[in-house]
């Protein structure tokens, strides 16, 4: 059973804030909400200056999939890219969120003895680190970043074997993620793969996976204005026919059901 | 700060002696949701029966149906705008057999009125949706969605007072049910279309649904909007639904629901002030799932301690207000 969230909007003070490398790390109380499960996400505003910032933004909450939970304590990782998260790297400890969630369906368990093959990157660290915490086996992890600064957000991640791979070079593999992926997966297809960040990554993973006929599932992101349902904004077309919403039907979906990542 | 700072608790403190009288329904408050703002099938997802409980809004509001099913716009369907957003989703949904078989059943559940909203884009499809629609216990009242090209002229069926009244004449016969229509701003003079609504039978208008607008994808040029153009809510249209639902409401005598920008009891305030019956949350409902229940309770504490209440007038000042009763 999907954990629910409260009804409506919170507030959570920040306890602490971290810096990881390139990202900050966000830790908020949190008494009200129940633990959530990894993939699952919340909707995150600010509750003073929230608005008033670069062409008067931002005015929308902004999705952020969890890191970690604990009892009474989220953290979210997140970094300043953008009128919204600009707003939010900028936080003191004691100033509060507005939150609401934990919201979607998040991963699944890999079945038929399959082994958790963890890939992604960048921002999309966290709902994997999550699920390696859940899983609690310790599985492989594959990730890729642009360079050494980014690369520390790896350190968030508990697996048994974290392999990174940069742009530049300057740590681990040079080059794709998905180049490690696909090694991987010429070396041992009974896995099933759990894949967060960039859409284009996100694209490659479900590829090869395909090509590969390892079942995966994606970790979705879109803009969203609500997370609940309510504005359509957040679609993804899928293979059947239409469109689903990532807040309600993802984040997480399996890639089969997408002929590709927009 | 009069507000409940998290949950759609506040509403039990409404009082179960607070009635409001919109079209011949009892609603415990003046506060709806604008169609389209709030997906209640969706929300008790996310958050459970407590949506049942708590209900954020008096009356509950459809969103689109039409006769066929729609998938919507591709994405981008969202643009942040300055204080507030642009959305271009395109009216998703199952079509009427579908809303009639799996919608309306769930809908039903909901703890207040149902207004269902139909569009069509000839008069026979929006006949053919009334009638369906008016045989249905469940639905207290009809709300048509008018801006939608007639296909004959091409241009909005709510842009124009000669399309609107042939419209409504066409449909008003088929249901005893209350019939609202709700009104574009993308015209000249909405107060004569809402006169040509009134002068065919309409109970009530509702006002103002999005305006028209756009945005470009700087980086890599062109619209970035799937649909192309879109429509502008929140914040920013406030003052535009205000001198609207203003002119309205002195052009006609039906009940007048008044939206734009809502997001909180001074904004609805204002709109009650300058003759709306009603006041339905759009945008805000995005960034506050209960912000029904907490304009509801902010509307309540400002007219407690401001009454009795007068109608304004549009010559005079705009009324001051309590801004902050607003938490967020």
């Amino acid at each position: 059973m999907r954990p629910i969230a409260p009804l409506g909007r919170r507030r959570g003070a920040v306890t602490r804030v971290e810096e990881v490398g390139a990202y900050r790390v966000l830790h908020v109380a949190d008494a009200r909400g129940p633990l959530p499960a990894a993939g699952q996400f919340y909707m995150l505003a600010t509750v003073r200056g929230w608005g008033a910032g670069e062409d008067e933004r931002p005015y929308l909450p902004r999705a952020f999939s969890f890191l970690s939970a604990d009892a009474g304590t989220l953290r979210f990782m997140l970094e300043d890219v953008g009128p919204g998260t600009h707003r939010l790297a900028g936080l003191q400890t004691g100033e509060e969120l507005w939150l609401t969630g934990p919201l979607g369906e998040g991963f699944r368990p890999p079945h038929d003895g399959r082994q958790a093959l963890l890939t992604g990157g960048g921002v999309g660290v966290p709902p994997l680190a999550a699920w390696a915490r859940q899983l609690g086996d310790r599985p492989l992890a594959l990730l890729g970043f642009r360079d050494r600064v980014h690369a520390a957000g790896a350190r968030m991640l508990d697996a048994a074997q974290v392999r990174v791979a940069t742009d530049d070079g300057s740590v681990g593999h040079h080059g794709l993620v998905t180049e490690l992926l696909a090694a991987q997966l010429a070396r041992d297809r009974h896995a099933v793969v759990y894949a967060c960040g960039p859409p284009p990554m996100l694209e490659a993973v479900r590829a090869l996976c395909s090509e590969h006929d390892v079942p995966a599932q994606l970790a979705l992101e879109a803009g969203m204005a609500c997370g609940f349902g309510a504005c359509y904004g957040c679609v993804v077309p899928v293979r059947d026919g239409g469109y689903v919403r990532i807040c309600v039907d993802g984040p997480v979906l399996d890639a089969d059901r997408l002929e590709r990542v927009p | 700060m009069p507000t409940a700072s998290s949950g759609c608790r506040s509403a039990r403190r409404l009082g179960a002696g607070a009635v409001i009288e919109f079209c011949g329904l009892r609603l415990a408050h003046p506060i709806i949701n604008g169609s389209g703002t709030f997906d209640a099938i969706a929300a008790r997802r996310a958050f459970g029966d407590a949506l049942l409980a708590d209900f954020p809004f008096s009356a509950f509001v459809s969103k689109t149906i039409t006769l066929q099913a729609r998938t919507g716009n591709p994405p981008p369907r969202l643009w942040e705008a300055q204080a507030g957003m642009i959305n271009s989703i395109g009216l998703p949904n199952r079509g009427l057999d579908g809303y009639l078989e799996h919608d309306l059943p769930q809908l039903a559940q909901l703890p207040v009125p149902l207004v269902t909203n139909v569009m069509g884009s000839t008069e026979d499809e929006v006949a053919r949706l009334v009638e369906a629609v008016d045989a249905r216990a469940e639905v207290a009242a009809i709300e048509l969605n008018v801006s939608c090209p007639n296909v004959k002229t091409g241009l909005d069926i709510g842009a124009d007072p000669v399309s609107l009244a042939a419209l409504v004449r066409a449909v008003r016969p088929l249901t005893r049910k209350p019939l609202i229509v709700k009104l574009t701003p993308n015209t000249a003079d909405v107060a004569a279309v809402a006169q040509a609504a009134e002068s065919e039978g309409a109970d009530a208008v509702s006002l103002i649904n999005t305006l028209r607008a756009m945005a470009l994808d700087r980086r890599r040029g062109g619209l970035w909007l799937g649909g192309g153009t879109g429509g502008l809510s929140g914040p920013a249209v406030r003052s535009v639904a205000l001198a609207q639902v203003a002119a309205v409401a002195r052009r006609v005598a039906i009940a007048v629901v008044g939206m734009g920008g809502v997001a909180h009891g001074g904004h609805a305030n204002d709109l009650i002030s300058v003759g709306a019956r009603l006041v339905a949350i759009g945008t805000e409902n995005f960034r506050d799932p209960c912000a029904g229940t907490r304009i509801a309770s902010e509307l309540k504490s400002l007219q407690i301690e401001r009454s009795p209440s007068t109608t304004m007038n549009e010559s005079e000042p705009r009324p001051e207000v309590d801004v902050n009763c607003a938490d967020s």
